[in-house]
Formats: structure tokens, C-alpha cells, sequence
């Protein structure tokens, strides 16, 4: 990653009694795909609009290329937006919607029609520059707000839910087209959304938020694999959580272990001390599931086939129920009797409690 | 449905109609009729029309309402649009119910009370009546109706879309202008044809805001049929008419046209 394009440092804004964000820190490198994700009302929107110059933080400072943008109003920043409603101007062409950002720019005639006609092309919409805006669909209508967006260059591309109004299949034709047009123009594309498959699924780099606080920043296989709080593995991707106490010596067995109601789970501890209340995050498809041999004993009490696996739902105690993932092929019936495994390192062990 | 329900159906519009446009229709036939009397159809004439253009008086008092409708009216639409602005885009500002309340206030206040509220500070300022006071009473009258108009076209029209033009280069005047004004064009040229209108037709307030030298035509024509029904009045009314309609035809078209774009 190149010096931060984007820093944004201690940031805090509140709605009245709200606090919308609180402490933000982040840094955005130049040509990175970067996304924040969080529930509504995390304050992923208040943050983008910070950045777009919409709002203005209360304290904290947001920096790019290292020049303060405080005060900086939205028509002069480098910074262009997407908006989630697309805000297409419906008494323009096509044409004249993408060449709006450069026409104000003041460039000449030429070189417009030029950066347009490009724009058209990389968003395949070359016959449709004369269209007027209602009679797209929506998945041209997203295109053409992200070639305006794009057309006059900006440092920095915000992207507010852009996929969030594409039915399914069209969503994962789009992402594979944001993720080569971010290709192509080498320029830092931020996104808000609040679908962490769409996060995983894009970005180079994740900032989960809640509650107007970021709570952990990383790539998304990091983010996936080794979540920093409880909140951020129970929000992205499907987890067991399994309480209990730490026990970091080998006297009962070896290694570091998690003892709970569901017997000994080993696990690498961290910095947690001995004895310390800990919480491990496992994922469905970490659990081994077996008919037989070592391991949690429990049944069968419902299944979802996903195709790919077969989603169990395992009740292991009278009021625990865990969530494993089982091979194509395996075929279970409720009612079955399971075992469940821990390989080692399959979860991770997080400090807050279970009140998180 | 049956024969006789379609036939009680259209026989119940047309009395509907009847009740309301015959007096109008009779009124604009009469300024046709040949003979003096209304009681008496003396044949088909233009001679009334004819006759107008030798009234000083009245084409004098036409001259004054239409420079008073319209001047007064491109006022009021200023007014109405920034009026419009400011409850529409500057969001919850302290006094804004105050405001709101303010600027609609004319919408229900009695016009009489209006028109000698708009008298007592007149002659309180020592103002002279005349064209000026005139226009100054039908932009209060009329300025109501021009923001409610362009205020509900403004209400329509997503803000997000100024953003996104502030977002691409644009500053806050030229955001509006670019994009919000554009969308809105059409609700003004009605706020606008509204003001028109009413200034044209007003009476009351006239009758009070006005003085010596700028009598209206709505405050001639009155005067006049105190002394007695000229079939002139009838021509000049129908002329009135005419233009009102032409008025509310283009303002309809205007939204038509607008309906049709979208």
C-alpha cells in the first residue's frame, strides 16, 4: 500500500443527542478498493458524507494527499460520489448526465465528448448516450451514475450502497464490473454497505463499524478468519459463539484450551490470561461433523442443503445449539446422532464477554 | 349499466354544469346581442366590442389591471420561489412554523380584513394610493398561492439531486439552477399564471390598496353596474373571460406537458 490518500483522524460527529461517529481513524491508500461495513446506523453514511464534504465533523480532521479538507466545500473537492438513489438528473441525456462534473470543469468541447464517449464504453453503454434517464433500466441507470462519477477523474470514488438496488444476479455481474473498472482507472473506490458478502466479495480492505466506532480494520480473509471483536464475527459470515473460562496451561491436556459447558476446546489464546471469561467464535464450516469418534456428541435438529454443504443445526446441550457445515455428499437426517470436532485453530478466541 | 341510469348519469353532469357556467355563457351571448335590452335578443352584433375601443375610461382601467396583473404577479413568483426555497432546503430553522404559518396566512384571511389592514398602513405611513400601493396589495394577496405552488414542485423534487451536482463541480446557486430550477419551470409558469389571475380579478383588495388614477377594471366595471347594465360591460367581461381562460388553458397545458415528461 502507497502513503495514505485518505486519513481520517479522530473523527466524532453527533446528530443532537446522537452520536453518529465516534473516534474514527482510518487511512485509504491511493487505488485502493476499500469498504465500510456496518448495520444501518452504524454511521457508515455520515462518514462517507464527511468525506464528500456534505457534513462536517464536529472534531477530528479528514485529510487528502495530505492538504486538511476542512471547510473544503463539496463542489471543490476531488472527491466524486455515488449516491444509493443514483440521483441521475432526469432532464438529461445520458450524455449530458455523465458530462455534467466536466462541463463544470469548464474543459473544452472535444476533449468532454472524448472522456464521455470512453465513460460510454467501459460502462457498455455506447448506444445509449442520446437515452433519456427514465427509459434505462436499473442496472444501466447504476452505470451511468458510476461513469458520472467517474468522468471527471476524481482521486476518489465514494460509493453509497452502489448494488443495493440490482436484483441478485445482476449484483454479481455489477461486482465483478466495479471490481475491473477500479482495475482500469487505478482509482481509490470507497464503499458503504452493509452487505458483508458484498464487502468480502470486493474490497481489498474492510473497516467494520458499529455504533459509530470502527471496530476493526483488515483484509476481508482476515476480517473473515480472525475477527477482533465478537460484534464483527457475528456480523460477517455465519459463527458459533462458545462461552468460557481460559485455561493456558497443559496440565489437563495439550496446549491452551477453552473449558465450557460443552467440555475442553482447544484454542490459541492470545493475550488472554489464565482463567480469564472469553467468548470463542467458530465458523459452520471449521466444525467437523462426524457419525462417530471424538468429539461433542449431539443430534440432528434441523438441516438447510446449501448445495455446496449442507447447513446442520446440532443441539449439543438442552439450551446450546451449534452450527456445522457438512461436506457435499454427506446426507443427514434430523434426528441423527453427530459428533462435532474443533480442529486446532479452528476458532478465535475473543475477551469481551458474552453481554457484547 | 343501463340506458336509463347512463341517461340520469349525463342529465345530472349537464345540470351540474348548467348551474354553474349559464349565467357565464349568457353573460358572454348578451355581448353579441344587437339590442340594449338583455331581456331582448336583437340579433347577432360586435358593435359592443366596437364601442370599447372608444371607451377611454375602460380600455384606461384595462391598461392599469393588466400592467397591475402582471407586475404584481412576477413579484409574487419571485417571492413565492425564494419563500419556497427557504421552507423547502434550509431544513428545520427556529422560526421556520412562524414562517410557514406567515406566508400562508393570506391563503384563509378574509380579504376585506386584508384589504383595510393593507389601507390603515397606507394612509399610517402616509403612502399615496395609486398604481404602487395597488401592486404592493396584490403581491400580499397573491404570494400565498405562488409558494404553495412552487413549494409542493420543490417538495418533489429530490435534493439529493443538488448534491449530486454540488458532488460534480457545481456550486449552490448553480446547483439550483442547473438542476432543481429546471425541474420546477413548470410549477412556476402556473404560480405565475395563478398570480396573474387573481390580481386580474380582484376586486376588494383593489378597492382598497388603489386611489384616484388607477382604477382597475374589476373596480370600473363594478362601478359601473351600479348605474345600470351596458351591454359594453358585457363585452369587456367576455373579453376578461377570455383572457382568464387563456390563462388556466395554459397553465393546465403546462402541466400536461410536465405530466407527459415524466
Amino acid at each position: 500500500m502507497n502513503a495514505p490518500l485518505l486519513s481520517i483522524n479522530n473523527v466524532s460527529k453527533k446528530f443532537g443527542a446522537v452520536v453518529a461517529l465516534e473516534n474514527v481513524s482510518l487511512h485509504v491508500g491511493a487505488g485502493e478498493f476499500f469498504a465500510l461495513l456496518g448495520p444501518s446506523g452504524c454511521g457508515k453514511t455520515t462518514l462517507m458524507r464527511c468525506i464528500a464534504g456534505f457534513e462536517s465533523p464536529d472534531a477530528g480532521a479528514i485529510a487528502l494527499n495530505g492538504a486538511d479538507l476542512s471547510g473544503v466545500p463539496p463542489f471543490r473537492r476531488p472527491v466524486n460520489m455515488m449516491f444509493q438513489s443514483y440521483a441521475l438528473f432526469p432532464h438529461l441525456d445520458v450524455f449530458e448526465n455523465i458530462a455534467f462534473g466536466l462541463r463544470r470543469q469548464g474543459e473544452a468541447k472535444d476533449a468532454i465528448d472524448a472522456r464521455v464517449d470512453e465513460l460510454l464504453a467501459m460502462t457498455q453503454l455506447s448506444n445509449h448516450g442520446r437515452r433519456r434517464i427514465d427509459e434505462l433500466s436499473g442496472g444501466q441507470k447504476q452505470r451511468v451514475a458510476l461513469a458520472r462519477a467517474l468522468a471527471p477523474r476524481p482521486k476518489m470514488l465514494l460509493l453509497d450502497e452502489p448494488l443495493g438496488a440490482l436484483d441478485r444476479k445482476l449484483r454479481e455481474e455489477t461486482q465483478f464490473q466495479l471490481k475491473e473498472i477500479q482495475r482500469l482507472t487505478q482509482t481509490s473506490f470507497v464503499i458503504v454497505t452493509h452487505d458483508q458478502d458484498e464487502a468480502l466479495a470486493l474490497a481489498d480492505r474492510i473497516a467494520v463499524m458499529r455504533a459509530g466506532r470502527v471496530e476493526q480494520v483488515a483484509g476481508p480473509m482476515e476480517i473473515y478468519d480472525r475477527p477482533a471483536t465478537r460484534f464483527v464475527a457475528g456480523f460477517v459470515g455465519e459463527t458459533n459463539f462458545i462461552e468460557g473460562r481460559v485455561e493456558r496451561n497443559a496440565a489437563r491436556g495439550p496446549g491452551a484450551a477453552l473449558v465450557s459447558e460443552l467440555g475442553r476446546i482447544p484454542c490459541e489464546p492470545g493475550d488472554l490470561p489464565e482463567g480469564a471469561q472469553a467468548t470463542l467464535s467458530v465458523r459452520p464450516e471449521r466444525i467437523g461433523v462426524a457419525r462417530e469418534g471424538d468429539g461433542i456428541a449431539g443430534f440432528v435438529e434441523n438441516f438447510v442443503f446449501r448445495g455446496e454443504t449442507t447447513l446442520l443445526r446440532v443441539r449439543v446441550a438442552e439450551n446450546v445449539v451449534l452450527r456445522a457445515a457438512a461436506g457435499h455428499g454427506e446426507r443427514y437426517a434430523i434426528g441423527d446422532s453427530v459428533r462435532l470436532s474443533f480442529p486446532p485453530g479452528a476458532g478465535t478466541l475473543l475477551k469481551d464477554g458474552p453481554s457484547a | 349499466m343501463s340506458a336509463a341510469a347512463s341517461f340520469a348519469r349525463r342529465a345530472t353532469l349537464l345540470a351540474g354544469f348548467v348551474f354553474l357556467y349559464a349565467p357565464i355563457v349568457i353573460l358572454a351571448a348578451m355581448s353579441f346581442n344587437a339590442s340594449r335590452l338583455v331581456s331582448v335578443w336583437g340579433g347577432f352584433s360586435t358593435k359592443w366590442y366596437a364601442a370599447l375601443l372608444d371607451n377611454e375610461q375602460l380600455l384606461q382601467s384595462a391598461k392599469i389591471s393588466l400592467a397591475a396583473a402582471f407586475v404584481s404577479a412576477t413579484i409574487a413568483t419571485l417571492l413565492g420561489l425564494l419563500a419556497a426555497v427557504a421552507l423547502a432546503r434550509f431544513g428545520g430553522f427556529r422560526t421556520r412554523l412562524l414562517f410557514f404559518g406567515a406566508v400562508h396566512a393570506p391563503l384563509v384571511l378574509p380579504e376585506v380584513v386584508l384589504g383595510l389592514a393593507l389601507l390603515t398602513c397606507f394612509v399610517a405611513l402616509g403612502v399615496g394610493r395609486g398604481f404602487v400601493t395597488l401592486v404592493i396589495g396584490h403581491v400580499t394577496l397573491t404570494m400565498c398561492f405562488t409558494t404553495v405552488a412552487i413549494l409542493a414542485a420543490l417538495r418533489d423534487c429530490d435534493p439529493t439531486l443538488e448534491e449530486a451536482a454540488m458532488d460534480l463541480g457545481a456550486t449552490p446557486p448553480e446547483a439550483f439552477l442547473r438542476v432543481a430550477l429546471p425541474r420546477i419551470a413548470p410549477a412556476i409558469v402556473t404560480a405565475f399564471l395563478l398570480a396573474f389571475t387573481l390580481s386580474l380579478d380582484d376586486l376588494v383588495i383593489a378597492s382598497f390598496a388603489t386611489g384616484p388614477g388607477a382604477t382597475t377594471l374589476p373596480m370600473r366595471i363594478y362601478s359601473q353596474v351600479r348605474l345600470g347594465v351596458s351591454p359594453q360591460i358585457n363585452a369587456i367581461s367576455t373579453l376578461l373571460l377570455a383572457l382568464v381562460a387563456v390563462a388556466l388553458g395554459l397553465a393546465a397545458a403546462v402541466s400536461y406537458w410536465r405530466g407527459r415528461r415524466k
